[in-house]
């Protein structure tokens, strides 16, 4: 009775050094493959939140939720000048533009000389900006950095969002995304 | 195992964090006039989780977007918003990620469960131990 008592104890021993590498393994794991750290919005499928936007540069519209059911899909797509992805960004913008793609901006927390400035150096294929310099609208749209881009159906429901620049070989998934909103 | 090394490097790698010219919202930094409710102001933005450095909460971090959220708090309490209403709002964006205030959904059941079932164990062990000295 007491040597059976031993034995199990003995093979008890092992526990902690079995639960340690355990966890060494599942740490390993989790460090070989990150999860992601994107934060989708909740608001997929949902109708756009109310906003309206100031002028972001004299030289174009503003854009508020009423403008965005056009009937239409479009692109919402949040960008600033201070932001390096959105560079690249742009001029996959404007192919998408010449696709015949509505799209419009919102600017975070920018100054209009900086908006007007990086449109010339970069290209513009915006119809309207608005301006969201405390990052109020981005928070109500769910957004979590920049650049985002919503894609909004013609009675103004958001129907995807893509976190992080759009790239050259994400134009036919778009597209594909703008088609479905139709 | 290059690929190994590349994505181990991966996780060293930090977000490419640009920041804007602008200065912090106007309530970002600055507590509000009424302190009961800059209490409140700063008990939720101590449960809420801050998007660019995620891990610290909005009271803590100094990234841009979490002083845009310190001041959409302060702002909303200043208005009289109750600060569940605020999270829930949040919560309805972002989802419960953005919440630190645990909630009873059912993934978070074994952290309820856990010490109780610690707590048994600890006393089934204790009991044998107890046995097995009677026992020699």
């Amino acid at each position: 009775m007491a040597e059976e008592k031993l034995r199990m104890s003995r093979s008890l021993r092992f526990a902690p050094l079995a639960l340690l590498l355990l966890i060494v393994l599942a740490l390993i794991w989790r460090l070989a493959t990150p999860t992601s750290t994107n934060v989708p919005s909740k608001l997929e499928g949902k109708a756009l939140p109310n906003f309206t936007l100031a002028e972001a540069v004299p030289s174009k519209p503003t854009v508020s939720a009423a403008d965005l059911a056009t009937g239409e899909p479009r692109i919402v797509n949040i960008f600033a000048s201070w932001c390096v992805p959105c560079v690249s960004e742009v001029k996959v913008l404007q192919e998408l533009k010449g696709r015949g793609v509505a799209i419009d901006g919102i600017a975070v927390r920018d100054k209009p000389q900086d908006i007007v400035e990086f449109l010339a150096r970069n290209g513009d294929p915006y119809e309207r900006i608005g301006s969201d310099p405390q990052s109020q609208v981005q928070i109500s749209l769910g957004s979590s950095g920049v650049p985002e881009s919503f894609i909004v159906d013609g009675k103004g429901v958001i129907r995807y969002q893509h976190i992080g620049p759009i790239e050259q070989s994400d134009v036919p998934m778009i597209l594909a995304k703008l088609e479905q909103a139709r | 195992m290059r690929r190994l090394l590349i994505l181990l490097a991966l996780v060293a790698a930090q977000p490419l964090l640009a920041d804007s010219n602008l200065p912090p919202a106007y309530w970002a930094n600055r507590q509000l006039p009424d302190p009961k409710e800059e209490a409140k102001a700063q008990a939720l933005m101590e449960e809420l989780r801050c998007l660019v450095c995620q891990g610290q909460s909005i009271a803590d971090s100094d990234a841009e977007l979490a002083g845009d959220m310190r001041d959409l708090v302060r702002r909303r309490i200043a208005a009289g918003e109750k600060p569940g209403d605020i999270r829930a709002w949040l919560v309805q964006r972002y989802g419960t990620w953005i919440s630190y205030k645990p909630t009873a959904e059912l993934a978070a059941w074994p952290l309820w469960l856990a010490p109780i079932a610690l707590l048994i164990i600890g006393a089934w062990l204790i009991r044998r131990r107890i046995k097995l000295k009677a026992g020699s």
